[in-house]
């Protein structure tokens, strides 16, 4: 009788197993094909949301925070700017679809900044590939972002500053102001749409600016394009935006093909994901922005890009608790 | 269910006709494991019975050691430095092999169930399966990276750490579970029982957990590797479809 006696044993242990609830449904973890890892995708959807919200409210692309954003909740660098430039693309092209319609696009600017943009994503996509095999590609991407966004978080915040000051003592903002030597320069293109008749050689350095941007931090460039098209090419205000849309997705969309054919690193799920929340996020923060203070908008604004360069500059700076950490997706 | 107590009485019956040494009859609750689009991790049940003939021996104790040991691959690890006023990654070193997934159970302390030299020669802590197959070749210092390389997994939960205990009753059924993360390497587990006494093996039994990704997981992956522009191209597509879907439905949503 000794079988029984172990048959009872086994009974009880083995039903008590087979009768526990699986791993729980509610946590909806969604697993990237491509980063391999296992993400919460209300949190992937709130990302989204969230940074969609803000480029609505303040009308950018918002690359500039997602990018930060998926590195502090663990995807790999490469993947992270790569599926970012996805993203842009995506989000841009309705966008430049409204403009389109509204003839507010100038494709004549808008293929010379191309010709620079593309130049520009090659090198950086090559830069990129150089430096992850160096182990050297969080650091990049990590210092490019510390750097552009200390310098553009303070300027926006200056200036936001001032704008608060100027709104509250009525003063009317200066005009838009030609600059000098940029006029002096060689082969000299007439822009109808922007009715400009300057050289084709600082668009394509602009151009080149934008596009390695793109390719090393996964931005679509639009809060560098618009001041510098405004400020450094003088072009009208009404086609500024339209115009470095049409670029933007130009220059994303190659850069995600790029990435994706030498550093294998876009993530379709992961990019169809954040944009959906990023769509909604974006309608809702465009709502909002309509009730509130441009002026209040820009210093929050810039103290959000602050706060994400606080956050990566000290991540830099101080000791890390883990020295070691295990390459991504080399060997 | 019914299944598995078939399965058990099937190791009972074995019992009778049995050798006279103790030999291992064990099963997994399942040999497959499928990476789909929402996979959280999983888990494996390991359930089995010595087969003996002759009376339990009295001189010393019977332990099972359960190894689950995930594929093989080299491994690069980095280490930061302090350099020119930032943490930098500037030593690295190469670790020819190590498990990309290792548990061990056991029913007892492991150094007291398993001599040195036996777990040397059947690798069963992870220690000693780095050790044989993939030392780091160069550095004196090669030693804190492949402690910081088990350290890493243990931290990601790739590598159970301390073991995980094993039922164990009258010296005969056994059972222990093992989790499985979310963040499981796709390739072939083995699972391996021992059965010791005084710290040498006298038993042991092999199985194969096949872990793959499927459905779509598989369908991307392969197409982001194999057909790099398809699948750029594709992706663009994709985004752009559902961005424009997305707002279409809100604007939809939103004037109802």
């Amino acid at each position: 009788m000794h079988g029984l006696e172990i048959y009872g044993l086994a009974v009880a242990p083995l039903y008590v197993i087979s009768e526990q609830p699986k791993f729980s449904d509610w946590r909806m973890q969604i697993y990237l094909p491509i980063a391999e890892v296992s993400v919460n995708a209300f949190l992937l959807l709130g990302l989204g949301g969230l940074v969609g919200l803000l480029s609505g409210m303040f009308g950018v692309g918002g690359g500039f925070l997602m990018t930060p954003l998926l590195l502090f909740i663990g995807i790999p660098p490469p993947v992270a700017v790569a599926t970012e430039a996805n993203q842009i693309m995506a989000s841009s092209f309705s966008g430049v679809l409204a403009h389109l319609r509204r003839k507010t696009v100038d494709f004549q600017m808008g293929g010379v900044l191309l010709i620079g943009g593309l130049a520009g994503a090659a090198a950086g996509v090559l830069i990129f590939k150089e430096l992850r095999e160096l182990g050297q590609v969080d650091l990049l991407v990590r210092l490019s972002y510390v750097v552009l966004l200390g310098f553009i978080g303070t300027l926006m915040f200056i200036e936001s500053l001032r704008a608060v000051n100027r709104s509250r003592k009525h003063i009317i903002p200066p005009k838009r102001r030609h600059i000098g030597w940029i006029h002096g320069l060689p082969f000299k293109i007439r822009f109808r749409a922007s009715t400009l008749y300057i050289s084709a050689i600082p668009p394509i350095i602009i151009g080149v600016a934008v596009g390695l941007l793109s390719a090393i931090m996964g931005i679509g460039g639009g809060f560098i394009l618009v001041p510098a098209m405004i400020y450094l090419l003088g072009m009208p205000t009404k086609v500024v935006i339209g115009t470095s849309l049409f670029q933007i997705i130009f220059v994303t969309g190659f850069t995600t093909v790029m990435h994706a054919t030498t550093n294998y690193s876009v993530d379709m799920a992961l990019a169809v994901t954040l944009l959906t929340g990023g769509v909604v996020g974006a309608q809702i923060g465009a709502r909002l922005a309509i009730r509130m203070k441009a002026e209040i908008l820009r210093v929050l604004l810039s103290v959000i890009v602050l706060a994400v360069c606080a956050k990566l500059a000290t991540d830099l700076l101080l000791e890390p608790a883990e020295p070691f950490s295990i390459a991504y997706g080399l060997l | 269910m019914i299944i598995r107590i078939l399965i058990l009485f099937a190791a009972i019956a074995t019992f009778q006709q049995a050798n006279a040494n103790e030999s291992v009859v064990a099963a997994l609750s399942q040999n497959r494991v499928s990476i789909t689009a929402n996979f959280d991790g999983s888990e494996i049940l390991v359930y089995g019975a010595i087969k003996r003939d002759e009376p339990l021996p009295e001189a010393s104790a019977l332990h099972v050691i359960i190894s689950v040991v995930g594929p093989l691959a080299p491994v690069l690890v980095r280490r930061k430095l302090y350099k020119f006023g930032i943490w930098v990654n500037a030593d690295s070193a190469r670790i020819g092999q190590a498990p990309t997934f290792h548990a061990v159970a056991t029913t007892g302390d492991l150094e007291k169930i398993l001599s040195e030299s036996e777990d040397l020669l059947h690798e069963v802590s992870v220690d000693q399966i780095i050790e044989a197959v993939g030392k780091p070749a160069n550095s004196e210092d090669s030693e804190i990276f492949r402690e910081a390389l088990i350290r890493l997994r243990t931290e990601e939960g790739l590598y159970s750490g301390f073991p995980v205990p094993v039922e164990f009753a009258e010296e005969t059924l056994f059972s222990t579970r093992f989790a499985l993360p979310a963040n499981l390497v796709e390739g072939d587990y083995s699972v391996r029982i021992f059965l010791t006494r005084d710290g040498a093996v006298i038993d042991d039994h092999e199985q194969t957990i096949f872990v793959r990704k499927v459905g779509l997981e598989r369908w991307i992956y392969n197409l982001a590797h194999d057909e790099p522009l398809a699948y750029g191209l594709l992706s663009l597509l994709i985004a752009v479809a559902a961005g424009w879907c997305a707002s279409t439905v809100f604007r939809f949503v939103m004037k109802a």
